[in-house]
């Protein structure tokens, strides 16, 4: 699964949380969830189960800390890919 | 951490107390009661002449009973935790019946989850009947700071 996949796959799961649909439009690997999507800290958390459901992924505490923006998260889904 | 020891880190006091007793407290659940003041200030406006318990009221009893005392008995649980302050985040309620100044009610709280710091619980309040007047799902992000 190459990255532009992976954020075809993350954008209807984020896009549960955005008002700004706009923002969405433009997601790449630079959006930062919290200062570009305004998304609240307890939905950046319903996100990462979301990702975990539809990855058939476990992402720990530490891994879950680094996943700020889009970018990061898909370093985080890969590493997690290809542990299983 | 034992039922006294949750009641004693609730961050409530008279007149936003909506916690008397905790029944029951496990990693899955809290059950608890709380009795309706009569004399409870929002009653004079809610509504003029006809006071019924206001649905946030119910609502903040459900948190308290049910997602604050269960995450602060989480967070303190846990190995070297610290018992934590609860952030409410979200509600989503349904309301079944009035509940009128005096009656007491019962709230049960069952854990969805509780990842990433999230507790997330369904909630019922029970009446003196029996009847469930309210019930839905709350949820907070349990924290080492107030307003963080």
């Amino acid at each position: 699964m190459d990255r532009e996949e992976i954020i075809a796959r993350l954008k209807p799961i984020v896009s549960t949380y955005v008002e700004d649909k706009d923002q969405l439009e433009n997601l790449n690997e630079a959006t930062d969830f919290i200062k570009d999507l305004r998304i609240n800290s307890a939905n950046l958390v319903d996100i990462v189960l979301d990702v975990e459901e539809e990855f058939g992924i476990v992402i720990d505490n530490l891994s879950m800390e680094k996943m700020l923006n889009v970018g990061a998260s898909i370093d985080i889904i890969e590493t997690k890919l290809v542990q299983q | 951490m034992n039922k006294e020891e949750i009641l004693a880190h609730l961050p409530y006091s008279k007149p936003f107390l909506f916690v008397d007793e905790l029944l029951e407290i496990d990693e899955n659940r809290a059950i608890g009661t709380y009795t309706f003041d009569a004399g409870l200030d929002f009653y004079q406006g809610h509504f003029k002449d006809s006071p019924v318990t206001p649905g946030v009221i119910l609502t903040e009893t459900m948190a308290q009973i049910g997602l604050v005392c269960l995450g602060i008995y989480l967070s303190g649980s846990a190995e070297g935790g610290m018992p934590g302050h609860v952030m409410l985040t979200s509600t989503a309620i349904d309301f079944m019946k009035p509940v009128f100044p005096g009656e007491k009610v019962r709230v049960e709280a069952e854990k969805v989850y509780f990842r990433f710091k999230k507790l997330n619980c369904t909630v019922q309040m029970i009446n003196a009947a029996g009847d469930v007047v309210c019930k839905g799902t709350i949820a907070g992000m349990v924290t080492n700071k107030m307003n963080a």
